[in-house]
C-alpha cells in the first residue's frame, strides 16, 4: 500500500565510503546491495558489496561495525530467497554457510545486481567491464519515504482543474465580492443613525425631563417643541432603513448568485477530476492492479471527487465569503477606532492557534479513518462477487465478522477526531463569547473617555458579533477542508503514479502487423524473483506456437510481455524486426486479439460484446464472428438473440458460452498475432471440442501463441516451447519433442494416464453441463 | 449448413405452414425442411433484418438478411409467425408500482390486456434504445414500453424511478 510514498533514489557513494578504508588498495566495488535489516533483523542499515577479489559485508553502516570480508575463492554460491516480505541473502562457501543478510523486499530490487555481477565473475573468473560495474551502480536499492498526513496544499493543486472554468470561477469571485461587501453596509447604517439622530434627541428630551427648574406644563410645552424640531431629522429614518432592506436584499440575490455560479463550477471540475482520473487509471499498467484493491480504486475515483466537490461548492465558497468579511470588519473596525479594534480582536491569535493546532490532529484522525472506510469497502468488493465461495464454504457469520471489525475500526477512528472535534467547536465559540465581553467593557471605557460615541459603539458591537459569527463558521469548516484534502491527496496519488509501460519518444506506427515475433534474451524480474531468464525465440508470421510447462514456469508472464503489460527487465521483444516498446501501446495492441482462460464479458448485449474491439462492427459482421466462434447458434436460442443482456446483471452463460463469445470478440478485430491463455481449460470435454473449432478458425493465418494446460489443445500447433523455471528447456513439433524424453514427454504421459483412468472427464476445475442438456430447456429465463 | 439468404435467394424462398402446424421451408433446388423455427437475431435493434431460420435441434438452415427481399406473403406468413413465438407485451398504461422495497408489484395496461407482475429487481429493467424500456418480470415474461415519452404524467412518474 506505499504506491503513494514517493521514491527516490539512495546516493550509494557515502556508503561505499565508509567501506574504502577496509579495501585493499587498487581494489574496486563492483556491486553493492544496501540491506535495512541487521542479522538480528532489527530495522539497521548495511552493505554487501562486491569487489573482484572479495565478497564484503558491513552489517551496521552508521556504527561503521561487523565488517566482514571472504575472498571469492571461498564463496561456492550467493543465493537470494524471499518469503513473506523479508529477502534473504546467503553466501555459501565449500564447508557451509558463510553469511545471511536481511533485507525488506522493498530493497529487493537492488540484491539482483550483486547476484548478477557475482555470476559474472564466477563464470568468467574475470573482472567484468567497467560499464557493468557502474550499472550495477545504476541499481541502487530504493528507499521508501514514510507516509505523510494530507496537507491542505494538496487542495491548491485542484487548481489545475479549475482553468478551464476561469471565467465562471471570477464571475463567482465577483459575486461573493460584492454580497459581501452588500452585508457590510447595514451596521455602518446604524451609526449616524444612532449618533445624528436618536442619541441628541434622547438627550434633550432627557434634559427638558430633568430640568427642575420649569414647570410641568413649560415641560410639557418643551417636549412638544423638540418632538417638532425632530420631524426634520427623523424624517432620515425610513432612508437609513430602505438602505438596509436595499442591501439585505443585495446581499440576499448576490449570494444566491454566487452560490450557483460556484456550485456549477465544482461541479464541473469533480467531473473533469472524476475523468482524469478514471482515464489516468486505464493508462496505468497491470501491476498496478494487481497491487492495488478493487475497492480502494472505486472510492478514491467516485466518493473522494464528490468530498471534493461538496468541499468546493459548500465549504470554500463560505470560507472565502467569511474570510472576505472578516477582513473587511477588521477594516471597518480599524477605521472607526484601531485600539477599540486591537482590544477586541485579541482573542483572535488564541482562535488562529487553536484551529492550528487541532487541524493537524483532525487531518491525521480523518486519514485513518479513509483507511478504515477503504477496508471496508474491499471487503464488500471481495464477498459479494465472491458470494457462492461464502456459501459454499457457511462463512456467512465469519464474513459477517470480518466486515463488523471493520465497522468497528471505522467506529474507532470516528470516535478519535470527534473528541477533538467535539471539544474545540465550543470552545471556539467561548473565545468568541470573551471577545465580546472585551468589546463591551473596552467599548465602555472609550465611551466613558469621550473617545467614541455611542453610535461609533453601537455599530461596533454589531460587526464584532458578525465577526464571530463568521469565524466561528470558518472554524467549523476545518473539518471538512481537512476531509477534502485527505480526499484529494488520495486522488493526486493516483494521477501522480506514472505509467510503468511509458509510451516511446518517438513512436513508430506499427500499422498492420505481418506477425513475426522475436524474442531476444528476454529475462523479467519481479522484485528478486526472476520469472524468465534469457528466453529467446523467434516465431515466423502465422505460426502457431504452443507455451507448455508447470504451474509457475512463465507462460502466462511471456504472454503478458508480449502483450507488453509489462516491460521486459532485460532483453528485447521485436515484432516485424521493430521493438515493440517503439511502437504506441495502443496502436501495438490493436493488431492482438487475446482469449484468456476466464473470458471477461461487460454488461451489455451479446452484440455490444462481441463489437467490443470493434464498436462500429456491423450485424452481418458481428454474425459472421460468432458463427467462426461456433456462437451464433447458441446465441439465436437465448430469448433476445443478440440482443440478450450478459455481464454482470445479464443472462447466465456457461463457460463455454462465455468462452466462444469472447473468440468472436478477438476474431472480429481480426488481429494479426493471437493469444490464447488457457483458452479451454475451464470447461469440459465436451464444450471444448467445440471451442477447439471455434478456436481452429480463429488461429488460421495469424501468429499464434497459445498456452495450454491440456495438452491436445495444440495439436494444431506448429511448435511448441516447454518452460520450465523461467528458461526454455525444450522446442519442436509434438512427435520430436515425445521423441525427445525430456519434460514434455513426461507431462504428456502423465496426462494422458489421468485421462485413461478418469475417461470423458474435463478439466478438474468446474466441470460444466453438456451444451445439450441446456439446450434441451425449452426457454430461457433471465437469471434473478 | 447455413445460407445466407441476400435478395434473390430470398425472393425465392417458399414458406407454408402444413396441416400439423409445422413451417415448412422451400428453396429452388433444396429438399424442403419441416418445422422450422424463425428467430429474429437482433429483435430489438434491427427486428426486420436478420431473421434466421432454425430446425427444431436449434441449428440454423437458412438466414434471411432483410425480411423486405422476401415475397409479400411469405413475409407476412413470417411475421405472423414471428410475433406467435415471441411473447413481449407492450405496456401503454402504467397503473401503479407498490411503493416500498423490491420486489415490487407492477400493475399495467398493455396492448394484450391488463396483467399485474412482481419485479425482483430494479436491474431488471433496461434501457432499450433512447426511449424504449424493457423489463422482465419474475417469471421472465418481458414486457415492453416502446416510448416513455408516450405514457401518461402518472405512468412516466412510476417509471422514472427505475431509469
Amino acid at each position: 500500500m506505499n504506491d503513494s510514498t514517493e521514491r527516490r533514489n539512495n546516493a550509494l557513494h557515502p556508503s561505499l565510503a565508509i567501506l574504502a578504508p577496509h579495501l585493499d588498495p587498487g581494489e574496486r566495488i563492483l556491486a553493492s546491495f544496501r540491506l535495512d535489516l541487521d542479522p538480528s533483523r532489527a530495522f539497521r542499515e548495511g552493505i554487501v558489496a562486491l569487489t573482484e577479489r572479495r565478497l564484503i559485508a558491513m552489517d551496521d553502516l552508521a556504527a561503521r561495525t561487523g565488517f566482514r570480508a571472504w575472498p571469492l575463492e571461498a564463496v561456492t554460491g550467493l543465493t537470494a530467497t524471499d518469503r513473506g516480505g523479508l529477502g534473504t541473502l546467503e553466501a555459501l562457501g565449500a564447508d557451509g554457510l558463510l553469511g545471511r543478510w536481511h533485507y525488506t523486499l522493498g530493497r529487493a530490487k537492488g540484491v539482483a545486481s550483486v547476484l548478477d555481477v557475482f555470476a559474472g565473475l564466477r563464470a568468467e573468473r574475470q573482472v567484468p567491464s567497467a560499464t557493468a560495474g557502474q550499472e550495477a551502480d545504476l541499481e541502487v536499492p530504493e528507499t521508501v519515504q514514510p507516509e505523510e498526513p494530507p496537507r491542505v496544499g494538496t487542495l491548491f493543486r485542484l487548481l489545475r482543474f479549475a482553468r478551464p472554468h476561469l471565467a465562471w470561477l471570477a464571475l463567482g469571485l465577483c459575486l461573493t465580492l460584492t454580497s459581501t461587501a452588500a452585508g457590510l453596509i447595514p451596521p455602518l447604517l446604524t451609526w449616524p443613525l444612532v449618533d445624528d439622530i436618536f442619541a441628541p434627541y434622547q438627550e434633550q428630551v432627557k434634559i427638558a425631563r430633568d430640568d427642575p427648574t420649569i414647570g410641568e406644563v413649560a415641560r410639557e410645552a418643551r417636549l412638544e417643541s423638540l418632538r417638532e424640531k425632530a420631524h426634520e431629522p427623523f424624517a432620515m429614518v425610513p432612508w437609513y432603513l430602505l438602505g438596509m432592506i436595499g442591501s439585505g436584499l443585495a446581499a440576499w440575490g448576490l449570494g444566491w448568485g454566487q452560490g450557483w455560479v460556484l456550485a456549477r463550477l465544482s461541479e464541473r471540475i469533480s467531473a473533469d477530476l472524476r475523468n482524469t482520473t478514471y482515464a489516468h487509471v486505464h493508462s496505468l499498467s497491470l501491476d498496478y492492479f494487481s497491487a492495488k484493491r478493487t475497492g480502494d480504486l472505486v472510492t478514491r475515483i467516485s466518493t473522494d471527487s464528490d468530498r471534493i466537490c461538496y468541499f468546493l461548492s459548500d465549504t470554500l465558497t463560505d470560507f472565502t465569503a467569511d474570510a472576505l468579511m472578516i477582513v473587511g470588519i477588521a477594516a471597518m473596525l480599524f477605521y472607526m477606532d484601531p485600539l477599540l479594534a486591537a482590544a477586541t480582536l485579541c482573542t483572535f491569535p488564541g482562535v488562529a492557534w487553536l484551529t492550528y493546532t487541532t487541524r493537524t490532529r483532525l487531518s491525521e484522525g480523518f486519514a485513518r479513518g479513509y483507511r478504515a472506510w477503504d477496508e471496508m469497502t474491499s471487503i464488500l468488493s471481495d464477498t459479494i462477487p465472491g458470494v457462492r465461495v461464502v456459501k459454499a464454504f457457511a462463512q456467512e457469520r465469519r464474513e459477517v465478522e470480518r466486515f463488523k471489525a471493520s465497522n468497528d475500526r471505522i467506529v474507532a477512528a470516528n470516535d478519535r477526531v470527534n473528541r477533538v472535534w467535539t471539544f474545540f467547536w465550543p470552545m471556539v465559540a467561548m473565545l468568541n463569547q470573551m471577545g465580546l465581553v472585551v468589546a463591551w467593557a473596552f467599548g465602555a471605557w472609550r465611551v466613558f473617555d469621550q473617545v467614541i460615541t455611542v453610535g461609533v459603539l453601537t455599530a461596533f458591537l454589531a460587526y464584532i458579533a458578525r465577526f464571530y459569527g463568521r469565524l466561528e463558521s470558518m472554524t467549523r469548516m476545518a473539518g471538512s477542508t481537512q476531509r477534502a484534502a485527505a480526499s484529494a491527496q488520495r486522488i493526486f496519488e493516483v494521477l501522480d503514479r506514472a505509467p510503468s509501460v511509458a509510451e516511446p519518444a518517438n513512436p513508430v506506427s506499427p500499422g498492420r502487423l505481418k506477425g513475426e515475433v522475436e524474442l531476444r534474451n528476454v529475462g523479467f524480474r519481479f522484485g528478486n524473483r526472476r520469472i524468465l531468464d534469457d528466453v529467446s525465440i523467434t516465431i515466423r508470421p502465422g505460426e502457431m506456437v504452443g507455451v507448455v510447462g508447470p504451474t509457475g514456469a512463465g507462460k502466462t508472464t511471456l504472454l503478458n510481455l508480449i502483450c507488453r503489460f509489462y516491460d521486459v527487465t532485460d532483453g528485447s521483444i521485436l515484432v516485424d524486426g521493430k521493438d515493440i516498446r517503439s511502437f504506441p501501446t495502443l496502436e501495438y495492441r490493436r493488431n492482438i486479439g487475446i482469449v484468456l482462460q476466464d473470458p471477461f464479458l461487460f454488461y451489455g448485449t451479446i452484440a455490444e460484446n462481441i463489437a467490443y474491439g470493434r464498436p462500429a462492427a456491423s450485424h452481418d459482421e458481428i454474425i459472421a464472428a460468432a458463427r467462426a466462434a461456433r456462437a451464433h447458434e447458441f446465441i439465436l436460442q437465448l430469448p433476445d438473440g443478440y440482443d440478450s443482456i450478459v455481464g454482470e446483471r445479464g443472462q447466465t452463460l456457461s463457460g463455454g458460452e462465455r468462452q466462444r463469445i469472447s473468440i468472436a470478440r478477438a476474431l472480429l478485430i481480426d488481429p494479426r498475432l493471437l493469444i490464447l491463455d488457457e483458452a479451454t481449460s475451464s470447461v469440459d470435454t465436451q464444450t471444448e471440442i467445440q471451442i477447439q473449432e471455434a478456436l481452429d478458425n480463429l488461429v488460421r493465418g495469424r501468429t499464434t501463441l497459445a498456452i495450454a494446460h491440456r495438452l491436445s489443445t495444440l495439436r494444431n500447433a506448429d511448435r511448441i516451447v516447454v518452460l520450465d523455471g523461467g528458461r526454455i528447456v525444450e522446442t519442436g513439433s509434438h512427435e520430436q519433442l515425445i521423441a525427445a524424453d525430456g519434460l514434455y514427454r513426461s507431462l504428456y504421459e502423465a496426462q494422458s494416464r489421468h485421462e485413461m483412468e478418469h475417461p470423458g472427464e474435463g478439466a478438474p476445475v468446474e466441470p460444466l453441463p453438456p451444451q445439450a442438456l441446456l439446450r434441451a430447456e425449452p426457454s430461457r429465463k433471465e437469471s434473478p | 449448413m447455413t445460407t445466407d439468404l441476400t435478395s434473390g435467394d430470398a425472393a425465392a424462398l417458399a414458406l407454408h405452414v402444413d396441416a400439423f402446424g409445422r413451417m415448412v421451408m422451400a428453396l429452388p433446388g433444396a429438399a424442403p425442411v419441416v418445422n422450422v423455427v424463425p428467430v429474429r437475431c437482433f429483435p430489438f435493434t434491427s427486428p426486420t433484418q436478420r431473421v434466421s431460420l432454425c430446425d427444431p435441434q436449434g441449428h440454423e438452415v437458412a438466414c434471411i438478411t432483410d425480411l423486405a427481399d422476401l415475397d409479400p406473403g411469405v413475409r407476412s406468413l413470417l411475421e405472423q409467425e414471428l410475433s406467435r413465438r415471441e411473447f413481449v407485451p407492450t405496456i401503454r398504461r402504467i397503473l401503479d408500482i407498490s411503493q416500498g422495497s423490491e420486489p415490487t408489484a407492477w400493475h399495467v395496461e398493455t396492448d394484450r390486456g391488463e396483467v399485474r407482475f412482481v419485479l425482483t429487481s430494479e436491474d431488471h429493467v433496461r434501457r432499450l434504445g433512447l426511449n424504449g424500456v424493457l423489463i422482465s418480470d419474475a417469471e421472465g415474461v418481458r414486457y415492453r414500453v416502446l416510448d416513455t415519452r408516450a405514457l401518461d404524467p402518472q405512468g412516466k412518474k412510476l417509471l422514472k424511478r427505475y431509469l
